[in-house]
């Protein structure tokens, strides 16, 4: 084995003991007694598979991985240190829509690549690269107005007549475009895909009034999962499968605990207006 | 990674993800989906691989700015759910 093996052989050990660590963590933060110990596992677990990375990565553009970790990491600490404990919820919503938007910057250099190559690896590949890059766009532009909301930026709820009925158009136009790049790898038509994806998750978003953000940050936190998960089978890599897909799945099934603590289906929650205070269940 | 494969782990892990939370009480929703935020942060792992391979101007812009967001997820991820989660420390330990 030549040095080169060895390290991707440490990534991959590495990932596999993070991804045991990610859902050791979770499963523990699910319980009242055990659940400061889950946290501070699975910050072992991502430390663990960052500094991992840095084998697979080598000295390719390092400096610039170097910054751009400085520049995610320090303000972000720094930032959820000092705020209110009250405020927590939209700093959730916060953090959550950057990891969509990393997400979808994965999925547009993916595609990208493919456009310069002229064509994808395979369909499969492809395909995941698109529903990934989507589901982060949406959750990165939809978190961020849910923050806004909840952080008392954007007080009033922005409806008009119609609106459901142009959400859907926005979104069929962002599917659309998506599926087109099984025809046609246009550099244009990609950007056109994210400007669509990005606007449909600030649409549906604006409607939904304030009482109701923690249920659909936790619906977007379980769409940025599923979107790490995919990029993450775009990338071949374990950990991002692993990770995301288990919090897409327990994200999904704590967003219809979350309704249902509140006694209202999740489709009233996104569809029917009620807290911002008219009509309801 | 072969297809089929891909689908196994995406089964199993979405299985393991809905079973590990499916007793959570009510007043860990909140912690629980901002740690559950924390651990999709490992999104930063890919976008340090992606901006590694990163060969032009515009890729690395995107590169940065993805490896910039990750870990930024990770990092405030983790603050807030580690503070979220100090409130328990008296009342049940």
């Amino acid at each position: 084995m030549n040095t080169q093996e060895i390290l991707q052989l440490v990534a991959k050990a590495s990932y596999f003991l993070a991804a045991v660590l990610f859902i050791l963590g979770i499963k523990r933060m699910a319980s009242p007694v055990t659940a400061r110990k889950g946290i501070v596992q699975a910050g072992f677990g991502m430390v663990l598979a960052t500094l991992a990375t840095f084998a697979v990565t080598g000295n390719h553009n390092l400096l610039l991985i170097l910054a751009a970790i400085a520049v995610g990491v320090i303000p972000n600490w720094l930032w959820g240190k000092k705020v209110a404990i009250t405020d927590m919820p939209q700093m959730v919503a916060l953090f959550n829509g950057m990891g969509g938007g990393s997400a979808a910057a994965i999925g547009a250099m993916e595609l990208l690549k493919f456009q310069a190559a002229g064509k994808a690896p395979d369909k499969v590949t492809l395909a995941l690269a698109v529903v990934g890059a989507l589901i982060g766009s949406i959750s990165l532009t939809g978190s961020f107005i849910a923050w806004a909301k909840l952080d008392g930026r954007m007080d009033k709820t922005f409806r008009f007549g119609g609106q459901q009925a142009v959400n859907l158009l926005v979104f069929l136009a962002s599917v659309g475009l998506g599926a087109y790049t099984f025809v046609a790898l246009d550099q244009n038509l990609i950007v056109a895909f994210f400007v669509t994806a990005l606007a449909f998750g600030v649409l549906m978003t604006l409607p939904i009034g304030g009482a109701d953000m923690p249920v659909v940050i936790s619906l977007f936190n379980a769409l940025t999962g599923l979107a790490v998960g995919f990029e993450g089978y775009v990338l071949q890599n374990e950990a991002l499968i692993i990770a995301g897909m288990v919090v897409g799945a327990a994200g999904m099934l704590l967003t219809q605990l979350m309704a249902k603590a509140m006694n209202r289906p999740i489709s009233n929650v996104l569809f029917s207006n009620f807290g911002g205070g008219e009509g309801g269940a | 990674m072969d297809g089929f494969v891909a689908l196994y782990i995406f089964m199993l892990a979405a299985f393991t993800g809905h079973e590990i939370i499916s007793r959570v009480p009510v007043i860990l929703h909140t912690p629980l989906m901002s740690g559950s935020n924390f651990v999709h942060g490992i999104v930063l792992v890919g976008a340090m691989v992606v901006l590694a391979e990163a060969d032009t101007n515009l890729l690395r812009v995107i590169g940065f700015i993805a490896v910039a967001l990750g870990a930024g997820n990770a990092a405030g991820g983790y603050v807030v759910t580690e503070r979220m989660l100090q409130m328990f420390k008296s009342s049940k330990n």
